[in-house]
């Protein structure tokens, strides 16, 4: 049983998305969209701690979100997996439950 | 497998509404099917026919309303929340005393039991909000 | 009759300054009605919803605050505080509205529907839901 966590805001002017890191599990899933992509910045202030959390926890970006922001997936940080909205359903179907960190 | 989905902010000023959007067409276009969506909070205000986005922008109301069309899905919008922000269908808009009402085709007005109703019957329930 | 599913309303925003907190409690009253199993997570600025002394005389927004009260009439008598967001707020669970309901499979007993618990706790009872709603 796993969840997938879909986190919306910047974790630069929002506790949204560090919230979600200390609340997952092992085996679920976070996925950044819309402003969240900020958040998989290769290099920022939260990058450890999302790398930290990368072993146990798969962690995607919405890709047409993080294009839109002009963040090409070389300016990501290396663990996180870039998906298109497909991805997001795929994702979605492969968890039990999804929690929007809204 | 169902999906069913959460709209909760308006359209324009966030990109809630776009998200799930997207997100609905794409578990469609993989077979998925998308019973229900429900709009709350500010996200009623998807469900005015009265925008009129500039001609090179999206409509959002009007891609909903095709999309639901397509794919028999059914789109309501809160009652509560739609009463408060002025969003109403004939019917109400009678009852109330309006002189006009507002509600675009392809969404009906019904209650928040709507919401718990799609959370039982779907296999999952998505949230797009702020 | 199928089996209830477990709901989790997961609150994480302050009352008044936005409408979602009241429109949260507005869903929870209504889902009552469907007999599901249903828990209230609050977290983060969620915990501010259960403050006592909340009065909104001058501002003209409605206090819904005393509304938490009564949710052991519509039998939802499982709200989990996080004790780490309210310590990092500033505050002590004696700062929140005593909640309580009667426990009708223990002759109408008088128990408390807040649970304070730990971040790790709530990491569990978010893992253990079929439907979680936040606003």
């Amino acid at each position: 049983m796993s969840t997938l966590h879909t986190v919306n805001k910047s974790p630069f002017g929002d506790s949204a998305f560090n919230s979600c890191l200390e609340h997952c599990k092992p085996g679920d899933g976070i996925l950044l969209i819309e402003d969240a992509v900020y958040g998989a910045v290769a290099g920022s202030a939260v990058a450890a701690k999302v790398e930290a959390r990368a072993g146990d926890v798969g962690i995607y970006v919405l890709d047409g979100d993080a294009k839109a922001r002009g963040l090409a997936a070389g300016k990501l940080i290396k663990q996180v997996k870039p998906v298109g909205y497909d991805g997001f359903v795929d994702l979605v179907a492969e968890h039990d439950r999804t929690q929007s960190w809204l | 497998m169902k999906f069913g989905i959460v709209v909760s902010e308006g359209p324009y000023t966030h990109q809630a509404a776009d998200t799930a959007y997207h997100f609905a067409k794409a578990a469609l276009d993989k077979g998925h099917e998308v019973p229900r969506v429900f709009f709350y909070h500010d996200g009623v205000n998807v469900a005015t026919n009265l925008s009129i986005p500039p001609q090179d922008e999206r409509h959002i109301q009007k891609n909903w309303t095709e999309l639901a069309k397509a794919n028999d899905i059914d789109m309501v919008v809160c009652i509560a929340a739609a009463q408060r922000r002025g969003i109403l269908d004939e019917n109400e808009a009678k009852r109330q005393g309006k002189d006009a009402s507002n509600l675009a085709e392809g969404f009906r007005i019904s209650g928040l039991g709507q919401l718990i109703e799609m959370g039982i019957e779907c296999d999952r329930t998505v949230t797009f909000g702020d | 009759m199928p089996e209830a599913k477990k709901f989790l309303y997961v609150n994480r925003k302050a009352p008044y300054g936005t409408i979602y907190a009241l429109e949260s409690l507005e869903v929870v009253l209504i889902g009552a009605a469907f007999e599901q199993d249903v828990s209230l997570a609050f977290l983060d600025d969620g915990v501010f919803q259960l403050t006592r002394d909340q009065n909104t005389d001058e501002i003209g927004v409605k206090n819904f605050s005393p509304t938490f009260r009564a949710l052991g009439d519509y039998e939802v008598t499982k709200l989990f505080v996080e004790k780490e967001s309210l310590e990092e707020r500033g505050l002590a669970p004696s700062d929140l509205q005593e909640i309580m309901y009667e426990d009708e499979d223990d002759d109408w007993e008088e128990k408390p529907s807040i649970h304070i618990v730990s971040r790790s706790e709530m990491a569990d009872i978010m893992a253990d839901q079929d439907v979680v709603l936040s606003f």
